[in-house]
């Protein structure tokens, strides 16, 4: 008999046994070594066992009998040492020689633990096998134990759910901005998260840890690295799979990133073979079982002398945690000659994208109803020309040869008492008898039912019943949407983001049912204000979807370099300060020196790399950013007041300065200019600016809505107010109702002539408790953005300089 | 074959934005998208020669900061109803590292 032996019993030599026995039973003599302390068992399936919904006797693979039957000497709870392939024999742990004609490795992979200080505390674990299940199980059966799991990929949720099925409090820290970044898109992702937080899982995602606290040798809590402590009696790190290739190496066998291996499995020894996680085949390594299983075929092939050879194959994914479904199979990144086809049913929380290239699908994502993902993974495999069945691809194989779904008959065919508005319960009957009743567009219903005047998710519904039920009579709207991405409207989509509250890009995407994966210029930037503006404390302003100007905090120029202009509060300024704006000059060699209209210095042509050093200089000099650049406050324009002017009534330059001070960095819809003049002769033009102050005897008049550029606007009194402090306070509620509900690129004149200037009085004049919640969320949101830029900036220069430098790379 | 020339990590360059490569010939703007491709085109635009690597990026396309001018950054190709073409280098990702065709940059030398 032909001796065999088989370093380790996984997913990978328990398959290759089965077919070797199956082509030649009873030919081998073999021995398997396994330094888990049982035989093969199916590893996949510990995730239920620590959920609870399966036991370790249900995942065996192969029992005491059938070892026996087909004469495989067990080696279990035993690692082999060495090999000596000169002598061609196996060393155990005990100094045991076995002696083999062939040998096969499948030794697997090893978790990668990160090695931060803590690592190795009691209670800081990896999940690859049934002890780390059992360490899990038990620690969860202590009452009001906690766990963090590092790693948002596969396994660290599949280890988190399992936990929180169990009772436990669990959090999951991932460095990467969504959930399983390998598998999913940020849409999915998304979704994915939801659905886990919905659990009781706290995710954090974009969290980098610093450290592992202890507490007597055991994990106390996981610090992470903005300092934040989140306690725990267990930790487990779930953050990727190394192959276990340190035997290979060690006996001489050519190893890369993992054993390599030919076509037919072999090593660079013709008399060993090696399997699963631990090879490397044509520089790919593996870490899911479909290929190990297809390597499992080859290898028994090979030892049994056909020839058979190993392809790759794509791969597709599933999360094995009830109640999420996912599934993510091949290359799903958009661009050029790519496809992209979206489809969203923000009410189910489905989301499905299919990539086609060539007339092929390339790549499929989907959440929520993965149904189809198998004949979606079948057409990628298989290469299918899909063509003929593009129109109705992405509602999968039922709909084939089928006529597409007509929208509007499927609302036809609703019963009177379906429900169309959720928020108000209204139903599909009371809507016709509203239109019966003479409402015969949405505003007609909002008022009349209150269907859609809520969340607005609905309102594509009851446009369609008004479509319906009154056949050529009604008009579908076509309101203006925000870009081709959406067919929503900037209000509507202003609308979703508080009703739902949606704090994430992904989210409006997914919510609003965006038909693009990642927007675009026109959307990106609206919805970045909208988010911050309307959830300061949740939402992390993203750059990536600012214009030039906002993301170098510089006017960019038409010859690509910068313009740089600091604040002069109120248009006050002083010796020193104008010393170091020369100075600057100076050194940077700026060409254009320009005193701007709006009572302040700007430095025209800056380089795009000194941006940071000439910004340290003036913040050495106590100046900040003026935001020139901005979609936000601009200046505070002043007159002289009753510091030096005979005419001047109140401090008009004193309160431009607080009020400049207060307002700087706040983003607004559009620019925001104001002005303070300190008598109604209104050297400072302030009736028409944004928001403008004339001083008079009996206090300050406000006034709003002017403008001075294409439109030139005259501002309307908003209110006349007896206190300085009365007045900085209206002005602050005022710039915050602009904010939570102008459309983007909407001046304050643009805002105030849709909504009216009656209702903005309502708001933040006459009631009192209104005003001051304005100011309230005005100054929470201050308290983040309230800031000099260019401060931060000019902390990480390297930004600003090129990649590289390769001028004096050689041409040969 | 392809020489190819490590420029930098791909960290160095943020998702959905660029980074500047100076070259013999002009900058090349590095371009890294949402799923981590990596390209490499002229950093002119062919309008006004607008800076691309400080546009906002999209799926595999740039808008121009300075007109919003939208070009693919996978053929350079301007897209829509506005007409031009910048030149695309070859680039790549391997173990974190970006990657620029060196032949490219010399054969530009001779052309
Ligand atoms: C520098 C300055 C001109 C100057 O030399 O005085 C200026 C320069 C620019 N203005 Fe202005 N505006 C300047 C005062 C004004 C004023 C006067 C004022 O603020 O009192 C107005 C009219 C008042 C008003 O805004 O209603 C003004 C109305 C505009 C407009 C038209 C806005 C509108 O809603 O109609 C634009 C275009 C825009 O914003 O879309 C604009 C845009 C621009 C831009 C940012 C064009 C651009 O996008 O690149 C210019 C940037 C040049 C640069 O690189 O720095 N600028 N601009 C002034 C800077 C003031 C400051 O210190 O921050
Ligand atoms: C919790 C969990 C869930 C998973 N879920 C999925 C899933 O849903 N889908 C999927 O496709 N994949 C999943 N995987 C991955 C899958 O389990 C692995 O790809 C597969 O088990 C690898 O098989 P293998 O035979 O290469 O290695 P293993 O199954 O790891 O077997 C290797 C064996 O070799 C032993 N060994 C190592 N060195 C020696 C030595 N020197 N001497 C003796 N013995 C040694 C080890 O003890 C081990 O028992 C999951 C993995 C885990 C841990
Ligand atoms: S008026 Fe026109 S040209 Fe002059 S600074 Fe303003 S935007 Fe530029
Ligand atoms: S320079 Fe690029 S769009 Fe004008």
């Amino acid at each position: 008999m032909k001796k065999l032996v088989v370093i380790g019993a996984g997913m990978a030599t328990g398959r290759a046994l089965e077919h070797l026995f199956e082509t030649e039973p009873g030919a081998w003599d073999v021995t398997l070594f396994n330094a888990e302390p049982r035989g093969n068992y199916n590893r996949i399936m510990l995730s239920p066992v620590l959920s609870g919904e399966k036991t370790y006797e249900e995942i065996v693979t192969h029992d005491a009998d059938w070892y026996e039957a087909h004469g495989v000497t067990c080696r279990f709870g035993e690692k082999v040492a060495s090999v000596d392939r000169d002598r061609k024999v196996v060393i155990a742990e005990n100094g045991d020689e076995v002696a083999y004609d062939k040998l096969l490795f499948g030794t697997g992979s090893n978790p990668f633990i990160i090695p931060l200080p803590g690592h190795d505390l009691d209670g800081v674990i990896a999940y690859r096998d049934l002890e780390d299940t059992y360490r899990m199980m038990e620690t969860a059966g202590t009452p009001g134990a906690k766990a963090v799991v590092i790693g948002g990929g596969l396994l660290g949720l599949e280890a988190a759910a399992g936990l929180r099925m169990r009772g436990m409090e669990v959090c999951v820290v991932h460095l990467m901005g969504h959930l399983m970044d390998r598998q999913l898109d940020e849409a999915a992702g998304y979704l994915l998260r939801k659905a886990l937080t919905d659990r009781g899982i706290e995710i954090r995602c974009s969290t980098n840890s610093k450290q592992i606290l202890g507490e007597n040798g055991k994990v106390r809590a996981l610090e992470l690295d903005d300092g934040t402590e989140i306690p725990c009696d267990l930790l487990v790190m779930a953050v990727g799979i190394r192959p276990n290739v340190k035997l290979a190496q060690e006996c001489g066998l050519a190893v890369g990133r993992a054993i390599h291996v030919d076509d037919q499995m072999v090593t660079s020894d013709p008399d060993v073979l090696a399997v699963g996680e631990c090879v490397e085949h044509n520089g790919a390594i593996f870490g899911l079982v479909a290929p190990l299983y297809d390597q499992a075929k080859v290898v028994a092939k090979t030892l049994t002398g056909e020839h058979d050879s190993f392809v790759q194959r794509e791969v597709s994914t599933k999360l094995k945690v009830t109640g999420c479904d996912l599934f993510s199979a091949g290359d799903f990144a958009d661009g050029e000659g790519r496809e992209d086809i979206v489809f969203r049913d923000p009410a189910r929380g489905v989301y499905k994208r299919i990539v086609i290239e060539d007339n092929k699908v390339v790549g499929a994502v989907m959440y929520g109803d993965t149904s189809d993902g198998n004949w979606f993974f079948g057409l990628i495999k298989d290469g299918t020309d899909i063509a003929d069945m593009r129109e109705n691809l992405i509602f999968g194989p039922a709909f084939q040869g089928g006529t597409p779904l007509d929208p509007l008959a499927a609302v036809a065919a609703l019963p009177r008492d379906a429900e169309i508005c959720g928020c108000n319960g209204v139903c599909k009957g009371q809507i016709e008898d509203a239109i019966a009743a003479g409402a015969t567009d949405l505003g007609g219903i909002r008022a009349t039912t209150k269907a859609s005047a809520s969340c607005g998710t609905c309102t594509g519904l009851v446009e369609q019943v008004l479509a319906v039920t009154l056949g050529d009579d009604f008009v579908m709207p076509a309101s203006q949407s925000i870009c081709a991405c959406t067919d929503m409207t900037h209000e509507d989509v202003r609308r979703m983001i508080k009703s739902q509250k949606l704090t994430s890009m992904a989210a409006v995407f997914q919510e609003c049912g965006w038909k693009t994966s990642c927007g675009c210029h026109v959307c990106r930037p609206a919805l970045n204000f909208y988010l911050l503006a309307d959830w300061p404390l949740e939402y992390q302003d993203d750059p990536q979807s600012r214009f030039i100007n906002e993301r170098k905090h510089a006017n960019i120029q038409k010859d690509g370099t910068f313009s740089v202009v600091p604040r002069m509060w109120g248009g006050i300024t002083t010796p020193q300060e104008l010393r170091a704006i020369a100075d600057a000059a100076e050194k940077y060699s700026v060409p254009t020196v320009k005193v701007t209209g709006g009572q302040r210095i700007d430095l025209l042509g800056v380089k795009g790399e000194d941006l940071p050093s000439i910004w340290y200089d003036l913040n050495q000099a106590g100046m900040v950013s003026g935001y020139a650049y901005s979609k936000g406050l601009r200046t505070v324009k002043t007159c002289v007041g009753t510091d030096h002017c005979r005419f001047g009534t109140q401090d008009s330059t004193g309160l431009g300065i607080k009020l400049e001070k207060t307002l700087h960095g706040s983003w607004t819809p559009h620019k925001l200019k104001l002005a303070v003049s300190g008598c109604p002769r209104n050297c400072a033009e302030a009736t028409c600016k944004d928001i403008g102050v004339v001083c008079v005897d009996s206090g300050y008049q406000i006034s709003i809505g002017g403008a001075a550029g294409m439109d030139v606007r005259e501002t309307t009194l908003l209110a006349q107010v007896a206190t300085e402090e009365e007045a900085i306070d209206l002005i602050k509620a005022v710039t915050q109702c602009y904010r939570e509900h102008a459309k983007y690129l909407d001046r304050i004149y643009k805002w105030m002539d849709k909504v009216g200037l009656d209702w903005i009085q309502d708001q933040v004049v006459n009631d009192l408790e209104s005003r001051q919640a304005h100011v309230y969320r005005f100054e929470l949101s201050q308290s983040i953005y309230r800031k000099d830029p260019w401060a931060e900036h000019a902390k990480k220069p390297e930004k600003y300089q090129p990649l590289a430098d390769l001028t004096l790379e050689a041409a040969e | 074959m392809t020489d190819w020339i490590d420029i930098a990590a791909l960290e160095d360059v943020p998702q959905r934005g660029a980074r500047v490569v100076k070259t013999r010939f002009g900058c090349l703007a590095v371009f890294r998208t949402a799923e981590d491709e990596v390209y490499a085109i002229e950093n002119s635009c062919p309008h006004k020669k607008g800076p691309l690597a400080e546009g906002i990026v999209h799926g595999k396309f740039v808008t121009c900061p300075l007109h919003n001018w939208v070009i693919s950054l996978e053929t350079g190709l301007v897209q829509g109803a506005d007409e031009g073409e910048v030149i695309t280098c070859p680039a790549r990702v391997e173990d974190g590292r970006i990657l620029l065709d060196s032949t490219f940059l010399t054969e530009r030398a001779v052309a």
